[in-house]
């Protein structure tokens, strides 16, 4: 009994030094996580934290450029830029992590099927994916939040939806080469159940290169719903959204008013960053080879 | 011809500098067949890599004299390197599909070397190349120019690799480990091939293996290699009846040969007596006309046809072929990995053919039966510590609970001679032989009574495996194991196994006892495999 | 078949897989649009419509059949080539996609060329030059450009070119409303003016083409330079490399001979993936920059539910695709010579 609780303290301190260790080695994955820690610091506490409420609107004070009481200026409806960059921080976070975590689940479920056991299996669903992804990936979005109608539920199903063939592709493929390696026949020989291999000795492995993925979908999944709200599709005014706060800003960008546009893409972009950067570190720390 | 003296190569890497080869000196004459002999991470191949001057980036050359004909290798530019390469010295790798271009007609790769040292004009360039492919013994080369590597065997492909090393008829040959992973029939056509192209063309070499034998077969001189240092230079006989270092003796002795037994391929100083094993009359494996047919999408391929032989209680049974013989399917099938397409398997007399493989792992037999693999890197979850891998099978075969698992863990690592603090690393922090022992101790966790071993140490450093080859000798008399060796080796074949079994395209061409098959075959094959297999010279003082 | 003509059997069997495909894209596109909202017969009939003269206009537009009985007519009709008539502009759906794709294609296709003759020799730079500081641009390019959106770059470059620096002319679209369109062959604008040697139509054209291929570009440089660059390392480090090298060849042999034409083969499976996602960014540009081609007709269309404009919209973009990526791994299978040999 003593032995196996000290042996689970010891796996937690080797995780947090394994993590501690990652982030010294590699200064850009160590940016990255911090720039992932400001913008969950601002998706929680900022709606609380902002100086103007995002909905208020003010004629008055309205296209004025960036001031000490204004720090991103206001826009055309006389209301706060900072306020609604921040506070739009934890909507577009929210679709994009749960809109990737769905099709993680889905795709990997899907994608381990296939890659384990083949056969019909494997084909019919090759088949599904190869047709989902015969769409170019915003076409299709752009169609099925046009016929499910323009919520925030249907932008993540959407962006969901085309993002699973990716996963289940590279799933598919990683199951696939290990299926044949000589640790899964040992764990047959070990006794080890078929669901038992995939679940534990064989899905865990495809982890690390499935992070680079997950990293970049989520990067992608947040450019997804900013254009879908760009194109009048997503999340409706006046709710901030950097997307739509982008379109509306665009307008008045020819006259000279930039602050409308700037800010939201340009925090758009560092999100997107952020995540896209995050690809390399997240598949470090999976990685139990990384592990001095 | 070649004269080195203080040659350093160092690697700048992330964690600082490392030194592969250090401070090592050493002289080739015209003509002369020297054998660079090593275990892995000796730096004998970063040695040829640093005479050719193609190390990566990250590789510091420091010599005081490195002379090829009196060209100063060290401080030649890179545009005298380049024409040296391929027209005075060239170099032969290990793997030779991969060492072609894939999507390039082999004639045409031979062709781009000759024009590159102006040996031939376009017009008579594929005459050239046709000519050279003749000259590695290629058959029908006129039509051989077209084909493209992934047409041509192993073998072939390593012809083809020499064909453009000494298409400008190079004065020195490098040849890093050619024949590794060939078969041994293949390998000693290829050897045999290279020193005829040498000594006809009276050309130096420079011959790179680990294997010593092999490299007594075919070097003149030998210097051996250990940590990035020469630890001893010597005409071949020399080195291998009077070995004067004390890590040249281990290699010499760990090097299996005809007239060895297992224990004697250790140091002296390790030594205790070999139990003797004891073979039972009871037979605990049976197979009967066991087939395996594998349809695929261009035809069906018999793997196996209709095999059948026994193992008794106790025994321990070689499996023996090149690649493609069926071996691996026989053993994959055996431990019910996949099941066999005609035929009956009797296990302690049951017949466990007729259990599907799917469901195997849940049957109480399954932990009688166990597999320790070839590679011992990829048979180990990357994810696992060695005290997970080694629990596993305990875990799901048996009713043990936490502590008693612990205790049956900490009791098959002493078996095998694994450090008990080993057991919480992960199998990147393990060295080869600790990974092969972890290996050994998950298999031997169930005291199963049959083990079957498909190539153990076919990747380990020679000197490890004369330590693995004893620990299973050991564990086979503790234990009272039987087992089935199967490895394409006949040399270690014949140090454990006491009945032999060729196979070759899916049949047994023979069977019978070990020393038999060895003094006496009956088959032309069975002769073919013995007298291909590398033959150190003998030692004048055999135990 | 399969042993005497392997390639050619490879063929067939890689363009028989795209008919399930095909077949899936049409049930698809089908069903999307069966769903959007809003019932097209109501809009049809105009704000003064009773019940029944709505009713007869829906029996009209066949929409009171069965879903099955609407697909059936629907694919018939597909077969025909009729994709409907576009409740907007009042023409067939065909051709008014016909009248704008050159402008889409135009787009699309020039930003493709421009970040290809970026992109590729960016790649194969960093690759031969490992950390120097050409390598560290690339990478620092990659990460950079996959985080842009599209959308956004396209502004901020009309705000500083147009409104701070003058250079380009205002985003109308193709051309600024002193030009005239030229003569109508192939509805590329620049290869049509410079047919009829109307070079100031073409300048124009041109200037009006510039901004919007540079933000398109922008999207697909990083992928096509990542691809490149991950391609070329691979194979500079591959064996059979070593072995050129080994044997003295010359640097440009090894580079264009060797390394180049084998890491060519992932590279052009990456440019139609890429392709795919220019397709998607092409809506984006298009309402930037008010670009007339099939992008915005959809946009506009899904706004109205015009609901035969987009299927046709989706079914023509997906069918590029398809047919875009049967070509690609037609030209893989003529480059690469192991494909139909060697069994997977």
């Amino acid at each position: 009994m003593i032995i196996s609780s000290s042996i689970n303290n010891i796996k937690e301190s080797k995780f947090i030094n394994h993590f501690i260790s990652i982030l010294k080695e590699n200064p850009i994955t160590f940016l990255a996580f911090l720039m992932l820690f400001f913008f969950m610091i601002t998706a929680i506490l900022g709606p609380y934290l902002v100086p103007y409420d995002p909905l208020e609107t003010n004629a008055k004070i309205a296209l004025q450029p960036p001031s000490i009481e204004h720090l991103f200026g206001t826009d055309n409806l006389g209301r706060d830029v900072f306020s609604r960059v921040i506070v739009a921080t934890r909507l577009d976070l929210t679709i994009s992590v749960l809109a990737v975590l769905i099709s993680f689940i889905i795709g990997s479920f899907l994608g381990t099927l296939a890659g384990y056991w083949g056969g019909w299996l494997d084909i019919f669903l090759s088949r599904i994916l190869d047709t989902i992804m015969a769409f170019p990936l915003f076409v299709l979005a752009m169609g099925i939040v046009a016929a499910l109608g323009n919520t925030i539920e249907n932008i993540i199903y959407a962006t969901a939806i085309i993002n699973i063939p990716f996963y289940a592709r590279l799933v598919r493929a990683e199951v696939n080469i290990r299926r044949e390696a000589s640790f899964v026949h040992a764990a047959k020989m070990a006794g080890n159940s078929e669901f038992k291999i995939l679940a534990i000795h064989i899905f865990p492995n495809t982890l690390p290169p499935m992070m680079v993925q997950v990293s970049l979908n989520l990067g992608w999944a947040i450019l997804n719903a900013a254009g879908l709200s760009f194109i009048g599709l997503g999340v409706r005014p006046p709710t901030p959204e950097w997307g739509i706060m982008v379109a509306e800003g665009a307008n008045f960008i020819i006259s000279g008013e930039w602050w409308l546009a700037l800010f939201p893409g340009l925090w758009l972009m560092l999100a997107v960053l952020t995540f896209n950067l995050l690809g390399d570190g997240l598949r470090d720390i999976f990685d139990p080879r990384k592990r001095a | 011809m070649l004269s080195v003296q203080n040659l350093n190569v160092k690697f700048n890497t992330r964690k600082g500098l490392v030194e592969a080869v250090r401070d090592i000196s050493f002289n080739l004459k015209k003509g002369e067949i020297l054998g660079i002999v090593g275990e892995s991470g000796s730096g004998k191949s970063v040695t040829s890599y640093a005479l050719m001057r193609i190390l990566d980036n990250t590789g510091l050359i420091r010599a005081n004299k490195m002379i090829y004909s009196g060209i100063d290798l060290d401080n030649a530019s890179e545009k005298l390197m380049m024409d040296i390469r391929g027209r005075e010295v060239s170099m032969i790798f290990q793997n030779p599909r991969t060492s072609l271009n894939p999507i390039r007609k082999i004639g045409v790769q031979i062709e781009d070397v000759l024009r590159r040292h102006s040996r031939a004009t376009r017009y008579n360039a594929k005459q050239k190349a046709i000519e050279a492919l003749r000259a590695v013994k290629i058959k029908d080369p006129e039509n051989r120019y077209y084909s493209y590597p992934y047409q041509l065997s192993g073998g072939m492909c390593q012809r083809v690799v020499c064909a453009i090393a000494l298409a400008c008829d190079p004065k020195l040959l490098i040849a890093d480990e050619p024949t590794t992973g060939l078969d041994i029939t293949t390998q000693k056509a290829v050897m045999d091939l290279i020193k005829d192209l040498i000594l006809s063309r009276n050309m130096s070499s420079i011959f790179i293996t680990h294997d010593l034998g092999l490299a007594s077969e075919y070097c003149d001189r030998i210097i051996v290699m250990k940590d990035g240092s020469i630890v001893e230079k010597g005409v071949t006989k020399n080195i291998f009846t009077y070995p004067k270092h004390p890590y040249t003796q281990k290699l010499v002795n760990a090097t299996p040969r005809p007239e060895k037994n297992i224990r004697s391929l250790l140091p002296p100083q390790v030594k205790n007596h070999e139990v003797k094993h004891v073979i039972q009359d009871h037979t605990i494996l049976e197979v009967k006309n066991l087939s395996k047919l594998y349809k695929g999408q261009f035809g069906s391929i018999q793997a196996v046809k209709s095999i059948s032989f026994k193992i008794k209680k106790g025994e321990c049974v070689g499996l023996v072929g090149e690649s493609g013989c069926g071996k691996s399917t026989t053993s994959a099938i055996l431990s019910r990995l996949i099941d066999a397409s005609e035929g009956q398997i009797f296990f302690d007399k049951k017949d466990i053919s007729m259990l599907p493989s799917k469901n195997f792992s849940k049957n109480p037999i399954r932990s009688h039966i166990q597999m320790v693999f070839q590679d011992p890197t990829e048979s180990l979850n990357p994810r696992y510590t060695a005290k997970q891998s080694i629990s596993d099978p305990l875990k799901n075969l048996t009713n043990m609970n936490n502590d008693e698992i612990n205790t049956k863990v900490i009791e098959a690592s002493n078996l095998v001679g694994l450090p008990l603090n080993l057991l919480d690393r992960l199998p990147h922090q393990l060295s080869g032989g600790q990974k092969a022992r972890v290996g050994i101790a998950r298999a031997i966790a169930l005291s199963p009574k049959l083990l079957i071993l498909d190539e153990p140490t076919a990747s380990l450093d020679v000197s490890i495996q004369a330590v693995i080859l004893n620990l299973l000798v050991d564990l086979r008399a503790k234990l009272g194991m039987s087992y089935l060796f199967v490895s394409h080796d006949l040399n270690v074949v014949q140090l454990l196994c006491d009945y032999i079994i060729v196979m070759k395209e899916g049949v047994i061409i023979e069977q019978g006892k070990s020393n038999q098959i060895i003094s006496n075959p009956k088959e032309s094959y069975t002769r073919l495999l013995l007298e291909a297999s590398p033959k150190p010279p003998k030692l004048p003082n055999v135990p | 078949m399969k042993n005497k003509f392997p390639k050619l059997h490879a063929a067939l069997f890689r363009s028989v897989q795209s008919i399930p495909v095909l077949i899936g894209v049409v049930v698809i596109s089908f069903l999307l649009t069966r769903a959007l909202p809003g019932d097209p017969a109501v809009y049809f009939a105009g704000a003064a419509a009773d019940e029944q003269s709505i009713n007869e206009i829906r029996i009209a537009m066949g929409l009171d059949k069965t879903l099955y009985e609407q697909f059936f007519v629907y694919v018939n009709n597909l077969m025909q080539g009729n994709l409907g008539t576009s409740l907007s502009t009042g023409q067939p759906v065909l051709n008014d996609l016909i009248k704008r794709l050159p402008a889409s294609l135009e787009l699309t296709i020039l930003s493709l060329i421009l970040s290809s003759l970026i992109s590729i020799p960016l790649g194969i730079l960093a690759a031969t030059r490992p950390d120097s500081w050409i390598d560290h641009l690339c990478r620092f390019l990659v990460t950079a450009g996959v985080s842009l959106p599209t959308f956004f770059t396209g502004i901020l470059l009309i705000y500083i070119f147009y409104y701070i620096l003058g250079l380009s002319p205002s985003p109308i679209g193709r051309l600024d409303f002193m030009y005239i369109e030229p003569n109508l062959v192939t509805g590329f604008y620049l290869i049509d003016a410079a047919i009829s040697n109307d070079w100031e139509t073409w300048i124009g054209a041109t200037k009006q083409l510039i901004l919007p291929s540079v933000t398109l570009s922008l999207f697909t440089l990083a992928p096509i330079a990542r691809m490149t660059r991950a391609s070329m390392l691979t194979i500079l480090s591959s064996e059979f490399v070593r072995t050129a090298k080994a044997a003295g060849l010359s640097n440009g042999k090894v580079l264009f001979s060797y390394a180049l034409r084998n890491a060519l083969l992932p590279i052009i499976t990456t440019l139609g993936m890429v392709f795919s996602f220019a397709l998607g960014a092409n809506v984006l540009v298009e309402k930037v920059f008010a670009w007339p081609g099939i992008g915005s007709y959809a946009v506009e269309a899904l706004i109205v539910s015009d609901y035969a404009a987009v299927q046709g919209f989706v079914l023509s973009m997906a069918i590029m695709f398809v047919i875009l990526n049967l070509l690609i791994d037609l030209i893989y299978m003529i480059i690469d010579p192991r494909i139909g040999f060697e069994s997977k």
